[in-house]
């Protein structure tokens, strides 16, 4: 049976009270705004790129469950500074956390470092989305796609 | 064509006072368990759990009178048609219909709403001409509205709501006007529980020759419907929502509109003649019902509809007025709960929001308990956007529903307020 404390880690909680790089950041050059109609999720994530296209800076702010918003900000911090391919790596091994195959994601843990609490994310497949829009919604502002991004396209 | 009458009650199924206990044990899945936990389910404004009556109706009509309506001459073809036009019969009870034609079988009250709009209205409406509708509608009885005001050039028109979450009716009142071709507003909101005043709003509309729909999908399992009584022109209900079965529906139509409908949906069941040059339709209700109708679906319904008339909606309606107080009570005296709708004549259902908890949250941590709400904005987006919040979590009763549930709900509270120390 998963436990309610898989889920919702004390980081987790922890980023929920006080997001990090939370609200608008001004002059930044891509943004979008991601939407879960499901739960009525929205969020605007912000970034500014510097040369050699390394995420320089990040912010999102918007209104969103404890699992959405501690998703959101814990990406900030782990986007922070990478290039725009480790980023996408990152999504990628995220993702492969949530709903790929365990014995596979065990390697990619390491790599993902504290974003590996939403571990217990996959016990709750409803709640993946809210642990992803954020990603979809970085994703989208970097391909320069700054239509409304869903989850449920 | 003969009315047959039927029996308001089954004197010998009634149960004598109203015994939740045993009423309970008439639906399989209220003695499920999740997580270990028995399950208390709170979430009847989405759909609601089935009486074993109805499921063996449904699955009878598979064993022994599957065949397809009035199409055969063979003997289960008549069978079916029987148990069909029964069925119709038993809706046709249920909302005090004058008459059996009156009743369309649809897929739901969407699909009702749908029909409504694209034929009855769209006929009626002019460029600037308008519809009118409130501010506590389930997107159902509005996206069908704005899809037909949009093709004749009108416009839709919403009664704003006051912060009990009533429709402002000074409001309603003035909005109707010469322009106005339709009113459509529900019995019972799904988001708030409001109870609308449709016998004034009907007064109100007919005043002035406008025809009226009620939504009344979450009205049907909890009030006694007559629609001779109301007046309107059009009322629509949701199997579902009644205990009965998915994917089938009743539209009321007053008999002289039906006739002069355009039909929905062209096909076989609906037609008179047919030749490549033109067609002539059948009456109504066949005109409504292109294709083999959800036969299967119409029998459970009636099943569902026996079910509730056995029990008496006025006794039901009692019990829940009952639990709804005390559910409120116990829920307005939880610390950081905040109640959206509180209108002085309100079904159980019982929205609210948390301080600093998302309703998702909320869902998540009371799905693990065992109980069983519903969290989102509802299909009622303008409510969530009228009392700022993005979305609330919904506690909806039924006669099923006990006391002690209501208590696990509050107990369920009481662990997310320990897991996220607010
Ligand atoms: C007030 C109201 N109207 C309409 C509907 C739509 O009913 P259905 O989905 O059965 O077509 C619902 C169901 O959620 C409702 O609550």
């Amino acid at each position: 049976m998963s436990d309610l404390t898989d889920l919702y880690q004390e980081v987790i909680l922890d980023h929920n009270r006080q997001p990090r790089n939370f609200g608008e950041l001004v002059g930044a050059d891509h943004k979008a705004r991601g939407h879960n109609p499901l739960c009525g999720d929205q969020l605007n994530v912000y970034v500014t790129l510097a040369g050699g296209g390394v995420i320089e800076d990040v912010r999102f702010d918007g209104s969103g469950c404890a699992i959405s918003k501690a998703s959101a900000s814990l990406m900030t911090e782990a986007v922070k500074g990478k290039t725009l391919a480790d980023a996408e790596t990152l999504f990628k091994s995220f993702h492969e956390l949530l709903t790929g195959d365990p014995s596979v994601h065990a390697a990619a843990s390491t790599e993902l470092g504290k974003l590996a609490v939403f571990e217990g994310v996959r016990e709750f497949p409803v709640r993946v989305k809210c642990a992803t829009l954020a990603w979809h919604t970085l994703h989208a502002a970097l391909s320069g796609d700054t239509e409304r991004v869903s989850t449920e396209s | 064509m003969t009315i047959d009458t039927i029996p308001k009650t089954d004197a010998k199924k009634a149960p004598a006072a109203f015994d939740v206990e045993r009423i309970r044990k008439d639906f399989p899945a209220l003695s499920l368990s999740v997580y270990g936990k028995p399950l208390a389910y709170l979430d009847n404004a989405a759909t609601s759990q089935k009486p074993e009556s109805v499921i063996e109706a449904e699955a009878n009509w598979y064993r022994e009178s599957c065949a397809n309506v009035h199409r055969g001459v063979h003997a289960l073809s008549v069978r079916a048609t029987a148990a069909y036009e029964g069925a119709r019969r038993k809706l046709q009870g249920f909302v005090n219909a004058a008459d059996a034609r009156e009743i369309v079988f649809v897929k739901g009250t969407t699909d009702a709403v749908n029909l409504v709009a694209s034929t009855f209205a769209k006929s009626r409406l002019d460029p600037g001409d308008e519809v009118l509708i409130t501010g506590l509608e389930h997107h159902s009885n509005i996206v069908p509205w704005q899809l037909v005001c949009e093709e004749r050039g009108a416009k839709l028109r919403v009664a704003r709501l006051n912060d009990d979450g009533e429709v402002d009716m000074e409001e309603f009142e003035r909005l109707l006007s010469s322009r106005t071709k339709m009113v459509a507003v529900s019995h019972i909101s799904n988001s708030l529980g409001t109870i609308n005043p449709v016998e004034r709003m009907i007064e109100l509309a007919h005043a002035r020759d406008v025809p009226v729909m009620i939504d009344g999908a979450q009205a049907a399992p909890h009030k006694r419907i007559d629609v001779q009584a109301l007046g309107c022109e059009f009322y629509a209900i949701s199997s579902h929502k009644m205990f009965g079965p998915t994917g089938v529906g009743a539209l009321y139509g007053r008999l002289d509109l039906l006739a002069s409908m355009r039909p929905y949906q062209g096909g076989g069941e609906m037609i008179r003649t047919v030749s490549f040059e033109s067609t002539e339709y059948a009456e109504p209700p066949a005109r409504f019902e292109a294709g083999t109708p959800n036969i299967a679906g119409a029998v459970g319904f009636g099943a569902a509809v026996d079910y509730l008339l056995a029990i008496g909606l006025d006794k039901i309606e009692a019990y829940e007025e009952g639990l709804l107080a005390y559910a409120t009570e116990k829920l307005s005296a939880v610390p950081g709960v905040r109640l959206i709708g509180t209108a002085r004549h309100k079904a159980a259902v019982l929205s609210f929001v948390i301080d600093d908890v998302h309703a998702h949250d909320v869902g998540t941590i009371l799905d693990q308990e065992g109980v069983a709400i519903r969290t989102g904005h509802h299909c009622a987006q303008p409510v969530m956007d009228r009392y700022g919040v993005p979305a609330t979590s919904r506690a909806s009763l039924a006669f099923y529903n006990t006391r002690e549930e209501v208590d696990r709900l509050i107990a369920g509270l009481a662990k997310i307020r320990e897991v996220f120390g607010v």
